[in-house]
């Protein structure tokens, strides 16, 4: 029977997905036509796909793909208990997809600062977010971007002006209530930081579930000439949870922009991040770490494009594996001809607390560019023997001095951070993920 | 009772044969010097002590204090007295010198049954021995021995052996790599430190450091041997002459 086969496959299943948002301009409309197009025409992505080698993403395939309705009163009761709760500042709350403007805070912000919900930016005529919604690149892109682009039903619109500096950060918090199987969010954001202005964001990602869900995110950050931007993106999804998501970063001259990538929680995470070092003498930090235990899967997949001379890119991600869970990492630095001066350097380090942990790292260089200094290396391994040695010789029990030195290695990510309050959260979240731990001890 | 007793220690790591009979005997209140070339198996012994694995005992004893020291645990051995400063102290990025002297200091207190120290005894008692060996104040706030000169981690080492105040310290080529200033500073902290209940190792190729620290009995290891003993004379003797007089027939022995 054909016609139930139609109804079993997972794109068509999708596709049939309506997004909730009310308003949709002409110009958007046609985009998603696109879109949704494109993604019934590549579908998920299968483990012969060299960038989706290491990530099978048959058990998210299964899921009945519903949009769920969202219990604004859970997630009241859970952001009081999510991390960060109490920094203060602008935030943005989205439930199952939805925004909420009773659990968000958006007054007192200064001129020409804007945090709102794109479904209402939407309604507004703003070609520049037109754009920026509109001219995402193909080329290397996920799959799960055009099907984001079709479906996406909000998410935050984040305009700092040119000269402007935002003291208190903004955070934008999506959480998941949904108890059904299968609910699917498709979320964006579009954050643009103006010349010369400077702020902190914090995209945090919360479970209020329990069950299977699916959040595919694309957020788009654009910082201009002499732009200082700090991104924190805190995925702490349930242990069921599916997360997809895109991050692409569109850097002008002088910038500084870091972006902090935790992927502590979700069954499978994905986080594809795209970088155009497009303006001379910027500076672009991509800093991040991931926690996995169980049959976890975390994958990083990153391209950082050089296409102007003297500018510095920064990776480094550590990675820390327990029981069966996997790690994969993908980093590829491309120096374009005519980025000359070039300085990039990359790093992946994996420690594995267990035997049956794996990790599948590939850093790659890709230089077209005169007198470069391009390094990077990848690692996977135990405890340093000869370091926990060392404190127990100091008089430090085995299992401590093993924690110690397993915080230290997330303290390499951690503390780049620059926003105190959220580096100390952050330091004493994973500290206490550590206490909880009870394989610290075994010697894998 | 022997503070140490070693008896007829052998030791391998993998098919190599390092310790081959080693026989040491450490009363309180003394200090013992081991000379030897490079290669001799000094450090190894020094691990031994210390508790690191992969070593394997093929024959003897070491008691300490009567205790059968092989049968416990490295923290259950400093704990209990025994400290080793490593020739080569190990750097350990992103731990605090701090954070992890306190809590290591208060777990060997805990054991002895002493109270722990709070944040400010344990910066007035620390600061005290840093003056005392030279360090630089923010010693404390930097990550263990990170970046450290190789000056600055032997003087650390004994820092934290002032701190952590064994009553059986070994310490590992701790004049290597020290101008004479330096190995000054040093040795009158290691003196300071002696007192008639604890004891002191130390391990070194120089007789240099025994111009400032004065040892009762000088061993001379050689290929996993004790091949000669005897007093301080013995360390002055071995500057003047090197060590092939006294290796030389130990080969045609051999
Ligand atoms: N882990 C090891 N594996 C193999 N050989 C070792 C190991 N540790 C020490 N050795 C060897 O044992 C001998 C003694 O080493 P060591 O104790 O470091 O000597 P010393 O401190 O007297 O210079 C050397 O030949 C050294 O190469
Ligand atoms: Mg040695």
């Amino acid at each position: 029977m054909p016609a139930v086969k139609e109804i079993q496959n997972p794109v068509v299943r999708l596709t049939e997905l309506v997004a909730t948002t009310t308003h949709v301009p002409v110009w958007l409309a046609a985009l998603r036509r696109n879109a949704l197009a494109r993604f019934s025409q590549t579908g998920f992505p299968t483990t012969d796909d060299e960038d989706w080698r290491f990530t099978p993403v048959t058990a998210l395939k299964a899921l009945p793909f519903v949009i769920a309705t969202p219990d604004f009163d859970r997630a009241d009761a859970a952001i009081q208990h999510s991390p960060f709760a109490s920094i203060e500042g602008p935030r943005l709350v989205f439930v199952d997809g939805q925004f909420s403007r009773e659990l968000s805070q958006v007054t007192n912000l200064p001129d020409g600062v804007r945090v709102q919900p794109i479904s209402e930016a939407l309604r507004q005529d703003n070609s520049a977010l037109q754009s920026h919604i509109e001219r995402l690149p193909d080329r290397n892109a996920s799959p799960f971007l055009p099907l984001n682009t079709a479906l996406f039903s909000d998410g935050a619109h984040i305009e700092i002006p040119a000269g402007c500096e935002l003291p208190a950060p903004v955070r934008v918090l999506f959480l998941t209530t949904s108890p059904h199987a299968g609910a699917f969010a498709a979320l964006r954001n579009v954050i643009v930081a103006g010349a010369n202005s400077r702020v902190t964001i914090i995209e945090q990602y919360v479970d209020a579930s329990g069950a299977a869900y699916w959040n595919n995110v694309q957020t788009t950050l654009v910082a201009g000439e002499g732009a200082i931007v700090e991104h924190i993106r805190f995925q702490e999804e349930g242990r069921h949870a599916f997360h997809t998501g895109s991050l692409h970063l569109v850097l002008a001259r002088d910038c500084r922009v870091k972006h902090h990538s935790f992927a502590l929680g979700a069954r499978l995470s994905r986080q594809d991040i795209r970088a155009r070092l497009d303006g001379e003498g910027l500076d672009c930090v991509l800093n991040g770490l991931y926690l996995t235990d169980g049959d976890r899967l975390a994958d990083h997949h990153m391209i950082v494009e050089h296409l102007r001379p003297h500018c510095t890119s920064h990776e480094y991600f550590n990675g820390l594996l327990d029981d069966r869970s996997r790690g994969v990492f993908h980093g590829r630095i491309h120096v374009h001809p005519g980025a000359d001066k070039t300085d990039a350097k990359q790093t992946n380090k994996n420690i594995l607390l267990s035997k049956d942990a794996t990790v599948d790292t590939k850093p790659q260089l890709e230089i077209y560019a005169d007198d470069v200094r391009c390094t990077h290396g990848a690692t996977i391994g135990q405890i340093d023997a000869a370091s926990v040695f060392y404190l127990r010789a100091r008089g430090l029990g085995e299992e401590d001095a093993r924690r110690m030195l397993l915080h230290a290695f997330a303290g390499e990510i951690v503390e780049r951070i620059d926003y105190a309050p959220v580096r100390e959260e952050i330091d004493s979240l994973i500290w206490e993920r550590l206490e909880r731990n009870p394989h610290i001890a075994a010697t894998a | 009772m022997s503070l140490l007793e070693i008896t007829d220690l052998h030791a391998r790591v993998e098919d190599k044969v390092i310790l081959r009979g080693i026989h040491l005997t450490i009363q309180p209140g003394e200090v013992h010097a081991i000379m030897g070339p490079n290669g001799s198996g000094k450090s190894t012994l020094g691990h031994i002590l210390a508790g690191r694995d992969g070593y394997e005992i093929t024959r003897g004893t070491v008691r300490f204090n009567g205790v059968d020291l092989l049968e416990l645990a490295p923290e259950e051995r400093v704990r209990s007295g025994l400290f080793l400063a490593f020739q080569y102290p190990v750097e350990i990025p992103g731990v605090n010198t701090a954070y992890f002297l306190r809590a290591a200091v208060n777990e060997i207190r805990k054991h002895r049954g002493q109270p722990e120290l709070d944040a400010v005894q344990f910066l007035t008692f620390t600061r005290e021995k840093m003056k005392m060996l030279g360090l630089p104040e923010d010693f404390l706030k930097r990550s263990v021995n990170e970046g450290f000169s190789g000056g600055e981690k032997k003087r650390a080492e004994i820092v934290q052996m002032a701190v952590i105040e064994p009553t059986l310290a070994v310490l590992d080529e701790t004049d290597s790599g020290l101008d004479i200033d330096a190995l000054r500073i040093v040795a009158n902290g290691v003196n300071k430190l002696k007192r008639p209940d604890n004891a002191q190792l130390l391990i070194t190729h120089y007789q240099r450091l025994l111009n400032y620290i004065v040892p009762d009995v000088v061993h001379v290891l050689h290929d996993g041997r004790i091949i000669k003993s005897g007093g301080k004379e013995l360390a002055l003797e071995l500057e003047a002459k090197g060590y092939d007089w006294l290796i030389k027939p130990q080969l045609q022995t051999a």
